[in-house]
């Protein structure tokens, strides 16, 4: 379709350009980065035809809005509640859609979610560090953060009808952490608490973590040597304030980790709006692998829909029957 | 001296393996040694290794394997001739200036420490540095080694912002800035080095275990370049 060229009008502060992220270099403190709805980006570039780890926008509350300069091409927005706009007219969200020289494609946040993935059919040109253009926010480096004034270059690819994507399976329940790996530097009424207790998502969220209010988890001790983390540590400050830590966490860090959200469960946190309420459960390591395993299954049978596009509604509801069977069968709430 | 580590889940993705709580150098020898022998054998499933002061992170694709797997295959690792082998250390020489504009912190410090400013710095290019990890953010080496005599605690506060290239320290800690930030840490001089060449195919001057030395160097060598 040859080559697009898009301005970016506008964008909220959060507007990065990720991959599926950049892996390899933990041990020189250079963290994975990636998409934080990592559901959402395979399902945009899945139903754009696009390699699974191509590079795409990721957005937050502040929205986008980019005008097609030249050349045309498609495009999907995926994740939340967030909707597109085309020259002022309602294009919807979990779409495809087409975006032609001279038009305006707004994408606004709706009532629920804190991230979304904007992605072109084709390759969006982009810097790469060490392989990926996985943008890590704190420096910059990578695809790099998107800001009024910049221009998107698009080598585009074949054109996808503009189409309703089917949402994923609904996960709903606690969010399951493992306890640890420093649950030692609580007390067990602190350790408790983090299960039993419910919590906020507070204001203060971006690529790094969301902060949590509740129940103050004072440590027994802070002076911790620092140790490696991972993507879905729950840190806790001298304070007692816990931090769900995300895709620009730090590599390392002196403050304890009270638990680790699983990866089945921790997009589906990072999606809660500031104010919503959640609670965790603990689960075995075990069972944490075992419903990682059957949300990929599930995922998979969903993003095969996707693909699909035009799937009828009795195959889209046969096909959620299904999915809801494998995550039934393990147990998962 | 075989070491046997306390082994911790991390969520579905993660071993850490804690082999003490108190920075060793040759408790550090073999952790650096069993992440050399695991990085060698690569059990299946097994993504990246991240060593630490204490400790070392194994990560692992819990779609390929399970932490009962690779625990075992570190556990198996762990006091074997293949687990005792230490990787190839390496020596740097970081150049560095201490002119007062250069080293904000030096007046104060060496006043808190009770000493001559160039008494400080003569301390702290007599010390030998260990780089223990990399954290915070990409480039940033830990390295330990700060004389006893030279330990400040970091201010309560970050102040003014820092160009790359800072040499500073706190507590045991010695750092050198890969980006332009405010920090608590205690600024006692500036390199050229980089630590983090972004451009290069290896971007990263250290290894975990590499040793570090400072060297002095006057005002004309470092706007030399």
């Amino acid at each position: 379709m040859g080559r697009c060229v898009l301005l970016v009008e506008q964008a909220g502060p959060l507007t990065t350009v990720q991959d599926a992220g950049r892996r390899g270099h933990l041990r020189h403190g250079v963290t994975w980065s990636g998409p934080i709805d990592r559901a959402a980006f395979a399902a945009a570039h899945r139903a754009l035809g696009n390699p699974h780890d191509s590079p795409a926008i990721e957005l937050s509350h502040g929205g986008i809005t980019l005008r097609c300069l030249e050349g045309e091409v498609s495009f999907a927005l995926v994740g939340g509640d967030f909707t597109a706009r085309i020259d002022g007219a309602d294009a919807g969200g979990w779409t495809t859609g087409v975006l032609r020289a001279g038009q305006r494609l707004q994408v606004r946040d709706g009532a629920a979610g804190n991230w979304a993935v904007l992605a072109f059919a084709g390759a969006l040109d982009c810097p790469r560090w060490l392989g990926s253009a996985a943008t890590l926010a704190l420096v910059g480096l990578g695809g790099g953060r998107i800001s009024a004034g910049d221009r998107l270059i698009i080598e585009a690819g074949a054109p996808v009808p503009a189409q309703p994507l089917p949402r994923p399976p609904s996960t709903t329940g606690p969010i399951r952490v493992v306890m640890g790996p420093q649950a030692a530097y609580f007390e067990a009424v602190a350790q408790a608490a983090l299960v039993t207790q419910e919590f906020t998502i507070a204001p203060a969220f971006d690529r790094m973590g969301m902060v949590l209010a509740g129940p103050a988890l004072v440590p027994l001790s802070v002076t911790m040597l620092s140790a490696p983390l991972l993507r879905g540590a729950i840190q806790v400050n001298g304070a007692g304030t816990a931090t769900i830590l995300l895709a620009d966490h730090q590599t390392t860090a002196g403050y304890p980790r009270i638990a680790t959200v699983i990866g089945a469960d921790l997009d589906r946190a990072a999606q809660l709006r500031p104010g919503h309420k959640l609670r965790f459960a603990a689960v075995s390591v075990a069972d944490a692998i075992a419903a990682t395993r059957a949300a990929d299954v599930a995922e998979s049978a969903w993003l095969t829909l996707v693909a699909a596009g035009q799937g009828s509604l009795a195959d889209r509801l046969a096909s959620a029957n299904l999915i809801d069977g494998v995550v039934d069968a393990t147990g998962v709430v | 001296m075989t070491v046997v580590p306390v082994i911790k889940p991390v969520g579905d993705t993660g071993v850490l393996l804690e082999f003490g709580d108190m920075i060793d150098p040759a408790l550090f020898d073999r952790i650096l040694a069993l992440d050399a022998a695991l990085r060698a054998s690569s059990p299946p499933g097994l993504l990246e290794t991240v060593p630490a002061y204490v400790t070392l992170l194994l990560v692992y694709d819990p779609l390929v394997t399970d932490y009962t797997a690779i625990a075992a295959a570190a556990l198996a690792l762990v006091g074997t001739s293949s687990g005792g082998v230490l990787p190839a250390v390496r020596d740097h020489l970081i150049p560095m200036c201490s002119d007062p504009d250069l080293a904000p912190d030096l007046a104060e410090a060496a006043q808190r420490l009770g000493m001559a400013p160039d008494t400080l710095i003569a301390a702290h290019l007599a010390a030998d540095f260990r780089v223990y990890m990399y954290g915070f953010a990409p480039g940033y080496a830990y390295m330990d080694g700060v004389p006893a005599a030279l330990h400040l605690p970091r201010k309560p506060v970050p102040v003014r912002s820092r160009p790359v290239g800072t040499v500073m320290i706190a507590g045991g800690q010695c750092l050198i800035t890969t980006l332009p930030m405010p920090t608590g840490w205690w600024v006692l001089g500036q390199t050229r080095t980089p630590v983090l060449q972004l451009a290069a195919a290896e971007p990263f001057l250290f290894q975990p275990g590499d040793r570090v030395r400072f060297r002095a160097i006057d005002r004309a060598e470092f706007d030399a370049g």
